[in-house]
């Protein structure tokens, strides 16, 4: 079977739900990751992908409790915050000379804000910096503001993209196992709910990216069957840029008596997912949730996109995340060129914004 | 197979396929070891002093006598660090310290003595550098020292204080301490005497690749002739609060190193994954570049720790990350004779 497996990803033939499964009981990780790797390379050669932004989480008081959230609290709980308009200007405006090109904007499902502050945050930072990408609000977000303004999500997106919105980040996907979300996050968009809005997204011509969080309640099977679906819907659009697997982080949730995945199960994750996504084509190693060295890793497991230089990261470091909230430029092309890969920086949409040809390879 | 030479394993290091490299290790580790088992110990790490007359570089360890953070621990304190190390456990004890100006061979075989009269443990403590110490001290030979240090019970030694077998690199790095030669010659002499030992590498501070392979050579060398190393545990120089500082090494060149280290060390039957200056999570991968082993659970760690990192690790941990491999784990004694395995 791991035959057949390995014949079709290298004669370029879409595996199927039942190679799948079968590819979740492969202890080889040497054998995954050899394919994933084969199938990064067909699609992005030896560069790997970054971009300079910056994080900005407008507020992180939130209707939504879900479970395995460690940001999201009640406004008269501590470290409770909402951003003014004016304050989330003053963010942008200390990073834009730092030479970002995206911000990047997810924050919570606030109470009573209204959709027009979001809009107004989004067209004041575009006015004030027109060429700053403004990738911001899940498709979990876009859901609430068709909710609470009572306007349909194509209403909703539209209004946005007026103000200056660029793309969707992939957040909020978490499973779409409605098992799961009902014992994780029974208070916000189901899953099928969050595919069509992805799908709206996409047919207005924004482009998005797709995650999945994993790690918490659910199983291989429901895992499998959420990459399949981003697979089916990426088949009718063409939307997602890329894929982002993200590990959960118990500590400070209400799961916290579960264990973080290890190395090992993150990689088989991110090699299954690169192996079934056939359509996809980038597959994001999220350092801030898998760390440093393991990510750097994962240029071998099939991950062609390490994000950003990420200043500021709030919502998996409330989760105990062990990593820095931010590394230089220098440390990001060092790490990729000792893998013997090439740096390249990229805008949001991954347009190449500069090739980094020079550098080592492999000495330490 | 043919014997590795230093200028294949530089090769392999410098630009085989990551796949390539970590598959052969893997067959190399598995030929050695039939039964799929990944082992580990349970042990307390007792630093019995952090005086330390040689200071070297690398190490965020060590204080002046007079410095107020300046310990010695007393054969009691020693003993309850012990009693606590098997209620837990362990199997064996390690103790490690610097090289203090006034404990001489007393201190050693009153502590000795006394752990080996209340405990049912193995002593594996004491690097070279230790017993060269202990010898300077009372004027008497390696030899002498050793035959006094295995009579109050030591059973083993650790493999430290190797660092990197290059005197270019020792002269940078711990210029006060042994040499390389008198590092392989105190290993010599203890295997000769039946006292088998771990042999340490610690990579990524001053030395060259190439310098990595000598390093690789001369413990290989060494061990066609004593066949006394159990061990080879290769690990990453931790900078921070280090008079040398700079950057750590990656964890991919690493693994590299840990690759083909298991191939070079065709004499070595363990190549030990170290979790604690990796973390748990690339001590786990470890296993894929052809680690046997994990080391120990370690109670208690001191000196990776003052370099300010600091992992930890349980025992269902262990078992889980070594499951998840789809190996056994299994844990074993200071002789890497299995105890108890875990399916």
């Amino acid at each position: 079977m791991l035959h057949i497996i390995e014949a079709k990803i290298l004669n370029g033939q879409r595996l199927t739900r039942e190679d799948a499964l079968f590819l979740t009981g492969c202890n080889d990780l040497l054998f995954l990751g050899r394919l994933a790797r084969e199938v990064k390379r067909r699609k992005t050669g030896s560069f790997v992908y970054f971009n300079v932004n910056r994080h900005l989480n407008l507020t992180n008081i939130c209707v939504s409790n879900c479970r395995f959230c460690a940001f999201g609290r009640d406004r008269d709980k501590n470290g409770a915050y909402v951003m003014s308009v004016e304050e989330a200007l003053r963010t942008a405006r200390t990073a834009v000379p730092e030479g970002i090109t995206e911000l990047h904007i997810v924050s919570a499902l606030h109470p009573d804000l209204p959709f027009e502050y979001y809009c107004e945050v989004i067209a004041r930072l575009h006015a004030a910096y027109p060429e700053v990408h403004l990738q911001a609000f899940t498709a979990v977000e876009i859901d609430y503001f068709a909710k609470i303004s009572g306007k349909s999500i194509r209403d909703v997106l539209n209004i946005l993209i007026k103000a200056g919105l660029g793309s969707l980040p992939g957040g909020g996907a978490e499973i779409f196992s409605s098992r799961v979300r009902k014992e994780t996050c029974p208070n916000k968009a189901s899953g099928e709910r969050w595919l069509e809005v992805m799908q709206t997204a996409h047919e207005l011509g924004l482009k998005t990216n797709a995650t999945m969080l994993y790690g918490h309640l659910e199983t291989w099977e429901e895992r499998i069957d959420h990459l399949l679906r981003l697979r089916e819907l990426q088949d009718r659009t063409g939307g997602f840029q890329s894929f982002i697997p993200l590990p959960f982080h118990p500590e400070n949730t209400a799961l916290s008596h579960l264990k973080r995945t290890t190395a090992a199960e993150d990689l088989k994750v991110l090699t299954i997912a690169r192996l079934l996504l056939d359509n996809f084509d980038h597959v994001k190693a999220f350092w801030i949730m898998l760390g440093l060295p393991l990510a750097q890793l994962t240029l071998e497991f099939g991950a062609d996109d390490l994000d950003g230089t990420v200043v500021e990261e709030k919502i998996t470091h409330a989760a105990g995340a062990k990593t820095s909230e931010g590394i230089t430029k220098d440390e990001l092309l060092s790490l990729i060129r000792e893998m013997g890969c090439i740096p390249v920086e990229r805008d949001t949409l991954y347009n190449v914004l500069k090739v980094y040809e020079e550098g080592n390879k492999h000495e330490a | 197979m043919p014997r590795l030479t230093k200028d294949h394993a530089l090769e392999l290091l410098c630009s085989e396929d990551i796949y390539s490299l970590a598959q052969q290790a893997c067959k190399g580790r598995d030929k050695l070891h039939p039964g799929n088992h990944i082992t580990f110990v349970i042990d307390r790490n007792i630093n019995y002093t952090n005086v330390c007359q040689v200071q070297c570089k690398f190490c965020a360890f060590y204080r002046d006598e007079n410095n107020s953070d300046a310990y010695v621990l007393s054969v009691e304190e020693i003993l309850s660090k012990v009693e606590e190390a098997v209620e837990m456990g362990a199997t064996q004890v390690m103790l490690q310290g610097g090289l203090h100006p006034k404990l001489g061979l007393d201190y050693y075989t009153a502590v000795f003595q006394a752990i080996k009269q209340y405990y049912p443990v193995v002593i594996h403590s004491l690097s070279p550098p230790e017993i060269k110490h202990i010898a300077a001290q009372e004027n008497i030979s390696i030899k002498e020292t050793v035959m006094e240090l295995k009579k109050a019970g030591l059973d083993s030694l650790p493999g430290g204080g190797a660092e990197v077998l290059v005197d270019r690199v020792r002269q940078l790095i711990s210029p006060q301490k042994i040499s390389s030669q008198e590092w392989l010659d105190i290993m010599e002499t203890a295997h000769n005497m039946g006292l088998k030992s771990t042999a340490t590498m610690m990579i990524g501070s001053q030395e060259t690749l190439l310098e990595r392979l000598e390093h690789l050579e001369k413990i290989r060398a060494l061990q066609d002739r004593t066949g006394g190393f159990r061990a080879f545990i290769p690990w990453t120089f931790q900078p921070h609060n280090t008079v040398l500082g700079g950057k750590k090494a990656s964890s991919a060149s690493y693994l590299r190193f840990l690759a083909v280290s298991r191939l070079f060390l065709d004499n070595f039957r363990t190549v030990q994954g170290s979790w604690v200056t990796q973390g748990p999570g690339m001590g786990q991968i470890s296993i894929y570049f052809g680690a046997d082993d994990l080391g120990s659970l370690m109670l208690e760690e001191n000196v990776v720790k003052a370099a300010g990192v600091s992992y930890n690790m349980a025992r269902d941990k262990m078992i889980r990350i070594i499951k998840e491999t789809g190996k056994i784990p299994a844990l074993r004694d200071t002789s890497y004779n299995i105890l108890k395995v875990y399916r």
